[in-house]
């Protein structure tokens, strides 16, 4: 599979981020989908199948990004999803993997803090998809 | 059913044996509480064994009497406070000396008891002190969840401050790397979205400051006889170079004069953030209605805007700190989601109430209701 057939759906509520993202993640050659809350990003989900996905963890919700996840993996178990945050572990949220538990539950593939280098996402992004 | 544990310090076995069979089955219930309370006893002949007792395990409510064949209750009671031990106490006292009273209650002693003392005496005073302790127990909880509430306000408010740098970041970054040409012109976009993040940054931290005024005013609020109108004019006057850039024409319908006993900080602070948002969530070329009237006692202000309008769901959490209705009308819209909680915070504390009614597209009124003083 090439870049240009892989779409990759962005959700995240700052408008600023998103364009980021999507300069970026077009500028390695993907297609992206972009949605600015979680319902907007519930309803692309209802139609459209990405190849992979990448989540704003505080939306309308403090845990939009998980209840996300948890739905795009209930329909597309295949899908890998990044979960990206704003939010460190000194506000509450720990960005543990250790706790398995937890991980069953949220069912992302992989936690970022937002802030990452658009070449490590890149590097991030090809792992997941094992490009 | 919960248990609490006495210990009765006094060297009259009479006295230790007579507490065990008053307390043995005796339950304390109180209608606002779930939970009854049952007791455990256990007994100490004299002041050195207590304080043994008191330090190997957790004792609720310790029965004290003064005069034992050691230490005196009173240096019981005054090493327990040293150590910081706060079991409740209650002194047993045969003749009671002012004195002793003073110093017992000094020390933290709880109340006195009189002996030779009836059960009914006895289990009266037990339940005092058990409602005493479940009342304590009560305010430390609620004290813990304010501290709760507070830690989360941070937590929102750090994730507020960080997504705007995370933003500028991302766009100086781009620049840095020269992401779109060696050409300025090409990183307009990028700058003015800087700007605007800045300002919005700007924003919040004007708002934060309002809102610690509130919270440290509450006790200091300047009630003057003022004019309400001086006061709205003076909101429509800052608003209107917002309003020209997006041709956004304010009407206002007004008293000559409406005078009453207010905080005008505060008042002018719930005008600016109406106006605020009745033009920043108007459409280019719309309309405001400002009115303030009076009614039945009370200041009737409304104002009304021809603007994106909001669904009944985001009406519902529209006065929470930090909230922002997002979609693609509002994106663009920069804002920190703390003014209507602000506003919201002034209403109340003058008593008043509030009324929003509003249709998507077709635009929003918010109107506010002031009980004049
Ligand atoms: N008149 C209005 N019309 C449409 N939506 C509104 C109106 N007033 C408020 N809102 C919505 O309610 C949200 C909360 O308003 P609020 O004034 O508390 O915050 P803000 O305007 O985002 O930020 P701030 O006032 O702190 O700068 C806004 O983000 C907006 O989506
Ligand atoms: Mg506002």
């Amino acid at each position: 599979m090439e870049n240009k057939d892989i779409t990759i759906l962005i959700a995240d509520d700052d408008y600023d981020y998103l364009n980021q993202m999507d300069f970026h993640l077009k500028k390695f050659g993907f297609k992206t989908i972009l949605a600015n809350s979680q319902k907007e990003c519930e309803e692309i989900i209802e139609t459209t199948k990405p190849n992979l996905a990448i989540f704003d963890l505080m939306m309308e919700n403090d845990d939009s990004g998980f209840i996300l996840s948890y739905k795009l993996k209930k329909k597309y178990p295949d899908v890998p999803v990044i979960l990206a945050s704003a939010v460190s572990s000194v506000t509450g949220y720990i960005f543990e993997q250790e706790n398995t538990d937890e991980q069953n539950w949220i069912k992302a593939d992989k936690f970022l803090e937002k802030g990452i280098r658009p070449d490590q996402l890149h590097r991030e992004i090809n792992k997941l998809l094992e490009l | 059913m919960e248990t609490l544990t006495i210990l009765t310090v006094d060297d009259e076995i009479g006295i230790r044996t007579g507490v065990k069979r008053a307390l043995r089955n005796f339950i304390v219930s109180f209608p606002f509480h779930e939970d009854d309370f049952n007791f455990e006893i256990i007994d100490a002949a004299s002041g050195e064994e207590a304080l043994e007792i008191i330090y190997s395990k957790h004792i609720d409510i310790i029965l004290l009497d003064n005069i034992l064949p050691g230490i005196e209750g009173i240096e019981v009671l005054e090493k327990l406070k040293q150590d910081n031990i706060n079991s409740a106490v209650m002194m047993i006292t045969s003749h009671a000396s002012i004195d002793l009273a003073v110093k017992a209650t000094d020390n933290g002693a709880f109340n006195f008891i009189p002996k030779p003392f009836t059960q009914l005496e006895l289990k009266s005073a037990i339940e005092n002190i058990t409602k005493h302790l479940l009342i304590k127990r009560i305010t430390h909880k609620m004290k813990n969840e304010a501290k709760q509430i507070r830690f989360q306000f941070l937590s929102v408010l750090s994730h507020e401050l960080k997504s705007p740098i995370n933003a500028i970041e991302g766009y100086l970054q781009m620049m840095k790397e020269e992401e779109v040409g060696k050409d300025i012109s090409a990183y307009k976009n990028m700058i003015d979205r800087s700007i605007e993040r800045i300002n919005g940054m700007r924003g919040l931290i004007m708002d934060m400051l309002d809102l610690t005024k509130i919270e440290s005013g509450k006790k200091n609020r300047e009630l003057n006889k003022v004019n309400i109108i001086d006061i709205a004019k003076m909101a429509i006057d800052s608003i209107i170079p917002i309003a020209v850039q997006k041709n956004i024409n304010i009407e206002s319908n007004f008293p000559e004069e409406l005078i009453s006993n207010v905080d005008s900080t505060e008042i002018e602070i719930i005008f600016n953030n109406l106006l605020s948002n009745a033009v920043k969530y108007n459409k280019d070329n719309g309309e405001v209605n400002f009115t303030i009237k009076e009614e039945n006692n009370n200041i009737k202000i409304t104002i009304s805007d021809t603007g994106i309008g909001m669904s009944k769901e985001d009406i519902a959490r529209l006065f929470k700190e930090f909230t922002r209705i997002k979609n693609r009308k509002t994106q663009n819209i920069p804002g920190s989601g703390l003014g209507l909680s602000i506003m919201k915070k002034l209403v109340d504390l003058n008593n008043g109430s509030i009324k929003v009614e509003s249709e998507i597209d077709k635009g929003s009124v918010f109107t506010v209701y002031l009980h004049i003083e």
